[in-house]
């Protein structure tokens, strides 16, 4: 065939592609292409896809999206902790003149996709999934502002999640570290595609990122409960509408910043190379003003589950609310004026770095004001230790340590020393784990009974907790001592057999919460399995304090039959305290958005654009682009977005629950 | 606001109804008002550049950017209906979030730029590139 018509046709996308060269990707290949074929041959041979079409992937139910969105977060956290793991034995391993198992090309895209899947695909989603399930349910509303645009801003970031997936098995992925810093991120250092899926990767993603962030925002601030006023909010809430407005004001910033290295990438423009008037450094400081929020937009989500944990569990009202929402808002703006912190080293000079180092310092103090209310909250509190709640103390003893070497690293001498280094590594991954991701298996923890109206099974998961906190502190110590010693980040092989030892360490922490996130799975499936005897019929399990709490659990499609009105903050628990009775009649129809499979659609062009951009085949990217449009424009003349759920409907539901209600209340 | 959002207000809201939350909608008047101000607004930084009516460069170009940023409140006050009341206050908050971060961006960025291109670019004379 001809083979300017072969280009014209596959752009730069030939065979040579395939890694078949590389027998851990074929091996890694075969292994997802098993699982993938059983998984789909399961879904047909029990005639699941109408099902799966119909009542999943086209819904608009903020439920069933946050379920959605935290099974993409699990799912890509398996993707991201075998990346971790391959570099753990990589680095455990290449000591006195072995090379490893991992050829340097392999490992630098190893490592980047580490971080840009922990950061963008695990952390973001599982986030971005509670707030999806919980904040509704805690303001009294039926659903988001904008249902269709958040099954839209969903399945958007699984486009995202599937081209970076696909880099694993067509071509390969960015070998830059996962912010992609030019000039080695610019065409003339990465001509192949890597740092292109990253590109579209990220582009297609913060798309629904970005616009799940306005959404969750506009349902904050518009569709809260009768009586609910903005000091009267749960911390949860409060917290996730601080991280929405960050998301909101940051990721744009991100977007740009893609955008202009994507022409520099394609149409030879010059932002970031070194000559002709470009500038690299302005890349840093761009993609660090997005970087530094975006720290706090997955943190701050988590220090309102730890809010919610802790006087649930402590029995008490949370010390300090008014101080506890004065604190999430001053971190929130504060975290725009840090950025530079990220690169005191690339020479701003004196006055600048001390500057940042201040306000770097100054956010401990709102945060150090968060820990000591969670502290008093505890003092003299009835404390049951259930799984939120251990969580929850791991992340106190956990954070603090991260937060002090952050405080550290945030006195700009300090930092030209361990700039840069595993003492770094450890420090954020100190604060993410210890922060956001014992965060969020709190609130996986706290809110599953609510989703799926049975308890997770304790023994496993008390297992997988002491597998991932020793794990954690096994895995991440040893590099802090290391960091001190001058070993910098992203090596792969060492010459100095001395520092074997700390890396073995390292890895042993990382064979630990394999086990752990092994016993997660396990306390998913044994609880699963055990379902009736962990059942709640009460929709209440743990004797809450917030709204969510006051329907059953799972909450029914409408969520509440009646809104609910608020008088105090912990507003469930001032309804039990005044002997609130549920109301058992006078039902209305339930007006709610109807399911539509546009955004699914529309998330399937724009990947299908994606993946066309960067192999250059740019006829497929212009078809797609005006697919997307079509169907877009299309959408608009949808005129049946709604339907009454009938009255009859809702009595029956109803019910329902008092039936249940009344049989629990007898045993 | 789309029917999507009414179909989560509560029922008392009647379907169909057009929520603005309070902001004015304009008249003919309000936007032939902003209309000329925005046509005189690009008129002069263009009679500028064309003429070189001034014959510093540097103050040509600062006068063209406050040109540029009346014309953004402008924009805001006619077309979008900004004021201290609509949406309880919100849109207000919104916009002074807004400002700041944008200020703090713009300003951050140049200042740290500067230190950056003092510092680390001593050749950077784009007279004797190629």
């Amino acid at each position: 065939m001809n083979p300017d018509l072969v280009k014209m046709i596959f752009g730069r996308l030939n065979l040579e592609a395939l890694p078949l060269h590389e027998p851990i990707l074929v091996g890694t290949f075969a292994v997802v292409a098993t699982g993938g074929l059983a998984l789909f041959a399961i879904v047909t041979y029990f005639r699941l896809w109408t099902y799966l079409w119909r009542e999943w992937f086209t819904t608009v139910d903020h439920k069933r999206i946050g379920i959605m969105y935290m099974i993409l977060g699990i799912v890509m956290l398996l993707r991201g902790f075998a990346d971790a793991l391959m570099m753990r034995l990589q680095q455990a391993i290449a000591f006195n003149g072995s090379d490893g198992y991992l050829p340097a090309h392999h490992y630098d895209q190893v490592f980047t996709a580490h971080g840009v899947i922990m950061i963008f695909f695990v952390a973001m989603p599982l986030v971005t999934g509670l707030m999806n399930y919980v904040v509704p349910l805690q303001i009294g509303a039926r659903d988001v502002s904008f249902p269709f645009l958040n099954n839209f801003s969903f399945w958007m970031t699984v486009g995202g999640a599937v081209l970076v997936m696909m880099s694993l098995f067509v071509g390969e992925f960015a070998r830059t570290g996962w912010l992609a810093y030019p000039p080695l991120s610019n065409i003339g250092y990465s001509p192949d595609v890597g740092v292109d899926y990253y590109i579209w990767g990220l582009q297609v993603a913060g798309v629904g990122t970005t616009l799940s962030g306005i959404n969750l925002v506009c349902t904050i601030v518009k569709l809260r409960a009768p009586g609910m006023t903005m000091m009267k909010m749960p911390v949860f809430t409060w917290t996730s509408l601080c991280t929405n407005v960050l998301i909101v004001a940051s990721f744009p910033v991100l977007t740009a910043v893609l955008a202009l290295l994507s022409l520099d990438r394609y149409v030879g423009t010059n932002f970031f190379t070194n000559d002709f008037g470009g500038n690299p450094m302005m890349y840093v400081n761009l993609i660090w003003i997005w970087g530094h929020p975006e720290v706090y937009i997955l943190v701050l989500p988590a220090f309102g589950i730890f809010s919610e944990v802790t006087a649930t569990f402590s029995g008490k009202r949370l010390f300090g609310y008014t101080s506890m929402v004065y604190a999430t808002v001053v971190i929130t703006i504060l975290s725009y004026l840090v950025w530079l912190h990220h690169f005191f080293t690339m020479g701003s000079g004196a006055s600048v770095n001390s500057f940042f180092g201040i306000t770097t310092m100054i956010i401990s103090i709102p945060t150090g004001a968060k820990m000591f209310n969670w502290l008093f909250t505890m003092y003299r509190g009835r404390i049951r230790f259930e799984l939120p709640m251990m969580w929850t103390v791991a992340f106190m003893l956990t954070f603090v340590i991260g937060g002090m070497t952050g405080v550290l690293l945030a006195v700009p001498p300090a930092d030209f020393v361990l700039h840069n280094s595993l003492f770094l590594i450890a420090h954020f991954h100190n604060v993410i784990i210890g922060g956001v991701l014992f965060g969020l298996f709190a609130g996986i923890n706290y809110w599953f009974p609510k989703a799926f109206g049975f308890r997770l099974d304790p023994f496993w998961g008390k297992l997988s907790f002491w597998f991932w906190v020793s794990g954690f502190y096994f895995a991440f110590m040893p590099l802090y001592v290391l960091g001190l010693m001058g070993v910098t980040r992203r090596l792969r092989v060492f010459d100095d057999p001395s520092l074997q030892i700390w890396f073995v360490i390292a890895a042993f922490g990382a064979f630990l919460i394999l086990l752990g996130i092994g016993a997660m799975l396990m306390q998913f499936a044994v609880s699963i399995l055990r379902r009736e005897q962990l059942k709640d019929t009460t929709g209440d399990p743990w004797n809450a304090r917030t709204l969510e709490w006051a329907t059953s659990s799972p909450p029914p499609d409408y969520n509440f039959a009646f809104t609910p009105v608020v008088y105090d903050n912990d507003a469930w628990w001032d309804m039990k305290r005044r002997g609130y009775k549920r109301p058992l009649g006078g039902f209305k129809p339930i007006h709610m958005p109807s399911n539509t499979g546009t955004g699914i659609i529309l998330a399937g062009f724009a990947t299908v654009m994606g993946f066309a951009l960067i192999w250059y085949i740019w006829w497929l990217a212009a078809v797609s682009f005006v697919a997307l449009l079509a169907v877009a424009i299309g959408h608009t003349f949808n005129y049946h977005r709604d339907f009454h759920i009938p009255a009859d409907e809702v009595v029956r539901t109803e019910d329902a629950r008092t039936r249940v209600l009344a049989a629990g209340a007898q045993t | 606001m789309t029917s999507d959002s009414h179909a989560l207000h509560s029922d008392t809201h009647d379907h169909g109804h057009d929520d603005h939350g309070g902001a004015a909608h304009g008249s003919l008047k309000s936007y032939l008002i902003g209309f000329g101000l925005s046509v005189i607004l690009t008129a002069i930084p263009f009679w500028l550049v064309m003429t070189g009516a001034i014959a510093d460069k540097a103050v040509t170009a600062l006068i063209v950017l406050v040109l540029a940023a009346v014309q953004i409140v402008v924009h805001m006050i006619y077309f979008l209906h900004m004021n201290t009341r609509s949406e309880n206050g919100w849109t207000m908050m919104a916009m002074i979030f807004t400002v700041i971060m944008v200020v703090i961006a713009l300003t951050g960025s140049l200042w740290v730029m500067h230190h950056l291109n003092i510092n680390m670019m001593p050749m950077h004379d784009m007279s004797q590139m190629p």
